[in-house]
């Protein structure tokens, strides 16, 4: 558990840190997120720690984007007005988005791969 | 008595245990739907605490003393999704080509739309604006919507709401579309729907959750990049 924050802060805080120094449109995040998947191929193996903490941290992934759901009450009256025809294109395009991605990845790749029942 | 509720309204665990116990119910409730789209535990969650704040009196601010840190920890989560990544490494590489094509076509698919549905129900131009990169994580999505003249609050909303959206479009796709694998579903959620897809794409399986990881953030880097282009392009 210690030493996969370390891992996790470390990374995610060098993520942000390149970020602002090149003054990239990227979170830091995003950033740490790959870093630290260089360094896992670059050691060609997961730490134990990482390997044993991870998968307790990401179960319950969805609860950690409950406070940012809350804040869209903030902006209520700004969105009130278009709320219905804004929630149409969201859900629409959203659709569009994922069945464009989706299709091309299918119709490209057809090495077998697994899925899961 | 008063004493007491005071006490708890501005405990800064209450923001937690708010959010804990709103999760715990969403998951309960998800369960006993038998995981139905509307029953998203993220969704689910949102509105209880919504509805607890309505109830209770309490102020968004006074919420967030505790749920910060909640929020602050997606930060790392972003971060460990590496791992997964790293466990489907032989599945990234022999897929790669045409994951890179489908990042651009999801990318390109994902603006074009917006803009499209947005003109077509009439939403005003700042609006629409900020509906653009709705694709892609919050701060990338504030950050470009300044940029192009939206509204940076509107376009954070947007993005959760897409994220919501696209999750709970996740189980009914992936019922109907029996052909596509794991790699395709999460990949796909990834590039719709952000972070809260990739949550959605995890509870199926890791190497799901794997690609909708790596297509959140190549997509936040694309959109980011396309966005201010295709408006240029567009004169919108």
């Amino acid at each position: 558990m210690l030493n996969a924050l370390i891992w996790l802060l470390g990374c995610q805080l060098a993520g942000e840190a390149v970020a602002r120094v090149l003054s990239l449109p990227v979170p830091g995040p995003v950033l740490g997120m790959l870093l630290l998947f260089l360094i896992l191929c670059a050691r060609r193996s997961i730490p134990d720690d990482l390997r044993a903490t991870v998968p307790g941290l990401l179960r319950h992934l969805s609860m950690l984007f409950i406070p940012a759901g809350v804040g869209v009450m903030l902006w209520r009256s700004l969105l009130a007005p278009f709320a219905w025809s804004l929630l149409l294109v969201v859900v629409m395009a959203t659709l569009v988005t994922w069945l464009a991605a989706a299709a091309t990845l299918h119709w490209l790749g057809r090495p077998v791969r697994g899925r899961s029942s | 008595m008063n004493g007491a509720l005071e006490v708890v309204r501005h405990s800064p665990l209450t923001g937690i245990f708010l959010t804990l116990l709103a999760y715990r119910l969403a998951i309960a409730l998800n369960r006993r739907c038998h995981g139905h789209p509307l029953t998203n535990t993220v969704l689910v969650g949102v509105l209880l605490v919504m509805l607890a704040l309505w109830a209770t009196g309490m102020q968004y601010q006074q919420y967030m003393e505790g749920a910060r840190f909640i929020h602050l920890l997606l930060g790392p989560a972003t971060v460990a999704l590496a791992v997964p990544l790293y466990d489907n490494l032989h599945h990234l590489k022999r897929n790669a080509p045409a994951l890179l094509i489908a990042l651009v076509v999801g990318g390109i698919a994902g603006i074009l739309s917006g803009a499209a549905l947005g003109m077509l129900f009439g939403l005003p131009r700042p609006i629409l604006l900020s509906i653009l990169p709705r694709s892609a994580t919050t701060p990338i999505a504030m950050g470009i919507a300044e940029q192009i003249g939206g509204i940076p609050s509107v376009a954070a909303a947007c993005v959760i709401v897409t994220g919501i959206v696209g999750a709970a479009l996740f189980g009914p796709l992936r019922q109907s579309l029996r052909r596509l694998d794991d790699l395709t579903l999460g990949f796909a959620t990834g590039i719709a729907a952000h972070g809260v897809g990739t949550a959605r794409a995890l509870q199926l399986s890791e190497t799901a959750g794997a690609f909708a990881g790596l297509a959140m953030g190549l997509n936040g880097l694309f959109t980011a990049v396309l966005v201010p282009l295709i408006c240029s392009i567009l004169r919108l």
